[in-house]
């Protein structure tokens, strides 16, 4: 969607920044914001670029920097540290070859990780794009990249 | 041993896991609406004195009284008033408004929509996190649905009371459940606080009186209103009345959430609802109402979940989680995990807090490589104290709360690490 | 009325008055960084806490109002210690090489934790060093002193309404600067240093030029002239401890004299001359239809806001240089003849109350003879109260002395170009006379003075009504624009000024200015217009000569290619 139309969609308001930006951010193979987008956005609101710029840095969803389509945030609070989350992190980096805070070469995937999601009760848990993926072994781990993998090429034809 | 359902009470998880959440025609059937039909018939005053009655208090974590709440933005005079509904459940072990949100969402929008009939308000505002996209979803397609049969928006069931209510998220910030944070996200700006006083209350989201509570709090009143205060107060105890819902997590067999009413022990909780800890493995300690809560040690589990209760113990029962770590972990690893999201979490405003975080976590760590020395020691309780008591807000202020508890309650656990006892 | 107990002294004070104020009727001063009272109150350093009876925690005095009963104690252990810990934590993320420091001795966290006895800091450093930023002429910004207190953010957003600087990320990444940290040269930030004013540290300060102008001074090919601006006479004393508004004009020009100036000239001289050139083009403009309404084009901070943020309504603008380039190009053509120098061997510094001064004697359309600089060097009021001290010259002591000829005759109508609506005042006591023939019997407009955003006046001119309008500080400035871009901005002429209450706030001026002090500065200025014998511009004997020896008339040729200028669309 063109930046105008999510501003129509969510209200053309400088409240609404919050989700326009996440949409905007969301529509984009390269999930994150430019220094040109963010001067976009501040142009059709009519707020300083500074106030858009404090907003995607403020965030944790956002980044500011390219990552790839599918970005994978596992949680590593307590409830999913002592449920392993470590080795969660361990055969992610296994099967992608990413560390935290990488993106791997093809540009699919981003490691991340994040705050507690409110998904203690499936522990250790991640979250990839909006959905919630939990009770995690490293098979189901192996079994939901090959999905997105699989998912990518389809979409691709 | 009590039993499974002598240890529960279905107050605000009645319908959850029986109907479609997002049918409102199943939640009409299972006696949703009753409510608010019978509120829009009472008065404004008559309902906040149920309330009162009922001594329901926040769920949220603060515990304050919520019928004394809705009496002072009844009586400002200001206009116009707003409502907020603090769906931000950050605090980690938390998952129980997820749960209300995605299993009964409708009776959140019941119980928002008879306290803005209550006070007065025409706008409420349900503030979700970024992360909870199916709650998202699902509360805005039930607010839709709602609003087509009359239950919310103009003139609610031909009445003249009109309430609209719009889903804002979060985009990931735990400091967005802090009240005056949350307001400042909901006016597009980054998320932090403002100084109290005053209180939202007074001035809040557009410096309007406004009332913001959590997602549990809302979703007591429906009850409230059928049943009657005097019924909500005679379950739990002289000082909690009505349920709390526990969310059970970490090492336990049975995760989930648990509507308990109050006066139930934590280790009741464990050992019946969680069904014991998992690989029948020791327990080391149970952090309760989340990161921002007290560590206890096994010995203390026998404590009932009251506010009293736990006042007196100089403890804090926060959003009601209970986390079990088990003899596996080490309690300086653990407390170094808690002290990682506060860092991460602060909003960097204050100086205790956004530069103590830090500090605390590099002290730690000298405790954890075995190159503390006791003034190490002193260091951490003294900047501990100054967060508690110079943080602006209760990010800042609870953060060394678990640090603070195993110093308390597993200190030689720091005293074994210091270089100096080790070579006495 | 409310009664309350401070360190155990009993006292009556007013209902909803701050602890920190309260505190301060009775004597004690509790410590701050993060306070200004020109703000709204943020509470974010900590370190104004107190113990009040009764609460557990230490609330921080500059947010709380004191209550019937309150018991307060600013000085107890728990207060002293946690003041400390709060210090240290703050310095452990701080770059501190006071010794060699910009704010060395005149530094707010300086002050507090030498007052709060930090004699150790138990915390680890943590800072991780950023480059400085120098690619401002105007300013530089130093981010690895920040204390993120904000007033830097505050006065940038809410006065100016630029929001060039905001706190940016979350938890102890944050850091105060630019959109994607950008250079200031990168993002459209006008230079004029109000940022600057409220910093209390060395995290934002002017860009300091003493050097080059000792080295002119010490030059001996070098004819080495000064010129002053009206609002530094009624400053500068603040810089020695004299009071806010003391005028200190005889001892500014022997200051200068001592320094080693070779001539001493004041600005306010071709303050006279840009109303006689710019009350004309408003007259011009008025018969020929020319662009109305008219702005003034005094403020370089101003200028720089319109060419970055208006540039549409650049043809507004009127074609006069600021005072300061006015004198630059006389003081390298009509000045090098007179006194027989050749103009590559004159270095002519100006002393400004302003930052953005600094960008505007740099811009290339400042340059009669198309290559050197008209200003070779620009002091803010600051840098010269350092450079006085540097040279052990004691500015209370020294005896009051007058400026040079040709230079030195000014009037009262250019002395009050220092305060927000004096531009326009003097511009209406020439016109008025020059339109009806009759001397202007009220000479003050009182309805155009004073820190009011945006002020409005009518003029009758013998029958032509003016209408005139006077802005100051940028987010009036804005206001204004938008107003002439709907088309409802029914003025001739309005003056636009960039900083709050006019050069008199100016990014350069001596620290700690408040409204207060800048209400105090603006009432000198007009007293000293009141004892002037000459208050009228076009009264001035030595402008007079110019325009007969030199000039010939105003918007003549010579007018044209020494005292008028264009604009550029800058446009980020």
């Amino acid at each position: 969607m063109q930046l105008k139309s999510i501003i129509e969609k969510y209200g053309r308001s400088s409240e609404n920044l919050i989700h326009i930006l996440l949409e905007y951010q969301s529509e984009k193979e390269s999930n994150h914001i430019s220094e040109d987008e963010v001067r976009r956005v501040a142009d059709e609101l009519n707020v300083s670029q500074s106030r858009v710029y404090s907003i995607i840095t403020f965030y944790s969803l956002f980044s500011t920097t390219p990552r790839g389509k599918y970005v994978i945030q596992v949680c590593g609070d307590v409830p999913c540290y002592v449920n392993g989350s470590v080795d969660v992190l361990r055969e992610l980096e296994n099967i992608l070859g990413i560390s935290p805070g990488e993106t791997t070469q093809d540009r699919l995937f981003t490691v991340e990780r994040t705050s507690c999601i409110g998904c203690c009760d499936i522990a250790p848990a991640m979250r990839i794009g909006e959905e919630l993926y939990g009770n995690l072994t490293p098979e189901m781990i192996a079994k939901t990249i090959s999905l997105y993998r699989r998912k990518y090429n389809e979409d691709k034809e | 041993m009590k039993t499974k359902s002598e240890l529960t009470k279905s107050i605000l998880t009645a319908r959850c896991g029986k109907i479609d959440p997002a049918s409102i025609d199943d939640y009409i059937k299972a006696g949703g609406y009753k409510a608010l039909k019978k509120a829009l018939k009472m008065t404004q005053m008559d309902i906040v004195e149920e309330v009162r009655a009922s001594k329901l208090r926040g769920r949220g974590g603060a515990g304050f009284p919520s019928g004394a709440k809705m009496e002072a933005v009844l009586n400002t005079e200001e206009t116009p008033k707003y409502l907020v509904c603090n769906a931000d459940e950050g605090e980690p072990g938390n998952f129980k408004d997820k749960y209300l949100m995605e299993n009964d969402p409708y009776q959140l929008i019941e119980g928002m929509t008879i306290a803005a009939y209550a006070m007065g308000m025409v706008k409420g505002f349900i503030y979700i996190r970024g992360e909870y996209n199916r709650p998202i979803d699902l509360v805005s397609m039930a607010l839709k649905k709602a609003g087509e049969k009359g239950f919310i928006g103009k003139n609610i069931l031909g009445s003249d009371f009109s309430f609209d209510v719009e889903v804002r998220s979060g985009a990931g910030a735990y400091i967005c459940g802090e009240e005056f944070a949350l307001i400042e996200s909901l006016e597009g700006k980054a998320g932090r606080p403002r100084n109290k006083p005053p209180y939202p209350t007074i001035s809040g989201i557009y410096n309007k009186p406004t009332l913001i509570n959590n997602v549990e709090t809302f979703s007591n009143l429906p009850y409230i209103l059928n049943e009657g205060a005097e019924k909500f107060a005679a379950v739990g105890t002289e000082s909690s009345t009505g349920t709390r819902l526990v969310s059970l997590s970490g090492n336990v067999n049975n995760k989930g959430v648990f509507e308990v009413p109050f006066g139930v022990s934590v280790r009741e909780i464990i050992d019946v609802l969680g069904e014991g800890v998992s690989g029948g493995r020791e327990i080391k300690m149970v952090q309760i109402g989340g990161a921002s809560g007290p560590c206890l040690p096994d010995s203390m589990l026998d404590i009932h979940m009251d506010y009293d209760v736990f006042a007196r113990n100089s403890l804090s029962m926060g959003a009601g989680a209970v986390i079990v770590i088990d003899e596996r972990f080490d309690v300086l690893e653990i407390v170094r995990q808690i002290m990682k999201f506060f860092k991460h979490e602060s909003c960097g405003k204050c100086t205790p807090c956004r530069e103590g975080n830090r500090q605390l976590l590099r002290i730690l760590y000298k405790f954890i490589s075995f190159t503390a020395t006791r003034q190490d020691l002193a260091l951490l309780e003294s900047l501990c104290s100054v967060m508690v008591q110079t943080s602006f807000c209760g990010l800042g202020q609870a953060a060394p709360t678990a640090l603070l508890s195993t110093l308390k309650y597993f200190r030689e656990e720091y005293t074994s690490r210091i270089v100096e006892e080790m070579n006495a | 009325m409310v009664d309350i107990t401070i360190n155990g002294k009993q006292m009556t004070v007013p209902r909803g008055i701050t602890i920190l104020k309260a505190a301060k009727m009775a004597g004690i001063d509790i410590p701050t960084l993060c306070y200004h009272p020109d703000q709204f109150v943020k509470a974010n350093c900590r370190v104004c806490i107190v113990e009040v009876e009764g609460d557990k925690s230490l609330p921080s005095s500059c947010s709380h109002e004191v209550r019937d009963g309150m018991v307060i104690h600013t000085n107890s252990r728990r207060v002293l210690e946690a003041r400390k810990v709060i210090l240290e934590l703050l310095l452990a993320n701080h770059d501190a090489d006071c010794l060699t420091c910009h704010r060395n001795l005149n530094c707010e966290l300086q002050k507090i934790a030498n007052q709060a006895g930090v004699r150790v800091n138990r915390f680890e450093n943590v800072l991780e060093k950023l480059p400085v930023d120098f690619s401002s002429p105007s300013i530089v910004r130093n981010s690895n002193k920040c204390v993120k207190c904000g007033r830097c953010v505050d006065i940038c957003r809410e006065v100016q309404g630029l929001n060039i600087v905001e706190k940016i990320g979350r938890s102890g990444d944050i850091e105060v600067m630019p959109t994607f940290g950008k250079y200031l040269s990168d993002v459209a930030c006008v230079g004029c240093g109000q940022c600057s004013t409220v910093c209390p540290v060395a995290a934002i300060y002017e860009k300091e030029e003493i050097e080059e102008v000792w080295e002119a001074i010490n030059d001996p090919e070098k004819h080495v002239i000064v010129q002053t601006a009206p609002a530094v006479r009624v400053s500068i004393g603040e810089e020695f401890g004299m009071e806010p508004g003391s005028v200190a004009t005889g001892q500014l020009v022997s200051s200068l004299r001592r320094l080693g100036f070779d001539k001493v000239f004041d600005t306010d001289f071709t303050a006279d001359l840009t109303i006689i050139e710019e009350g004309n083009e408003l007259l011009k403009r008025m018969k020929t239809g020319g662009v109305l309404p008219m702005l003034t084009s005094c403020s370089p901070g101003w200028i720089n806001f319109i060419e970055q943020y208006y540039p549409d309504l650049l043809p507004h603008v009127s074609s006069c240089k600021s005072p300061q380039q006015m004198f630059g190009a006389l003081a390298k053509t009509y000045y090098a003849e007179k006194a027989g120098i050749a103009p590559e061997n004159i270095f002519c510094v100006s002393i400004m109350p302003c930052t953005a001064k600094k960008f505007e004697a740099g811009r290339s359309e400042m340059r009669v003879d198309g290559q050197h600089r008209d200003v070779d060097a620009v002091l803010t009021t600051r840098e010269l109260g350092r450079m006085l001290k540097q040279a052990g010259i004691d500015f209370t002591q020294l005896e009051d002395e007058e400026y040079d000829d040709p230079f030195g005759i000014t009037t009262g109508a250019a002395v009050i170009f220092g305060a927000s609506g004096g531009v326009m005042e003097a511009a209406l006591r020439t016109v008025y006379e020059v339109v009806t023939g009759k001397p202007l019997l009220r000479l003050n407009f009182h309805t155009i003075r004073g820190l009011g955003g945006i002020k409005e006046a009518e003029v009758d001119l013998d029958g032509t009504i003016v209408k005139v309008a006077v802005a100051h500080s940028l987010s009036n400035a804005r206001e204004m624009m938008e107003r002439i871009r709907a088309g409802k901005a029914e003025y001739q002429f309005i003056e636009v000024m960039c900083c709050p209450g006019g050069c008199i706030g100016g990014g350069g001026q001596p620290y700690h200015t408040t409204d207060d002090i800048r209400m105090k500065r603006i009432v000198s200025t007009y007293q000293v217009d009141e004892e002037l014998p000459l208050r009228k511009s076009h009264e001035n004997p030595a402008v007079k000569r110019l325009y007969s020896e030199y000039l010939v008339e105003p918007l003549g040729e010579k007018s044209h290619h020494l005292l008028h200028t264009h604009y550029v669309n800058r446009k980020k």
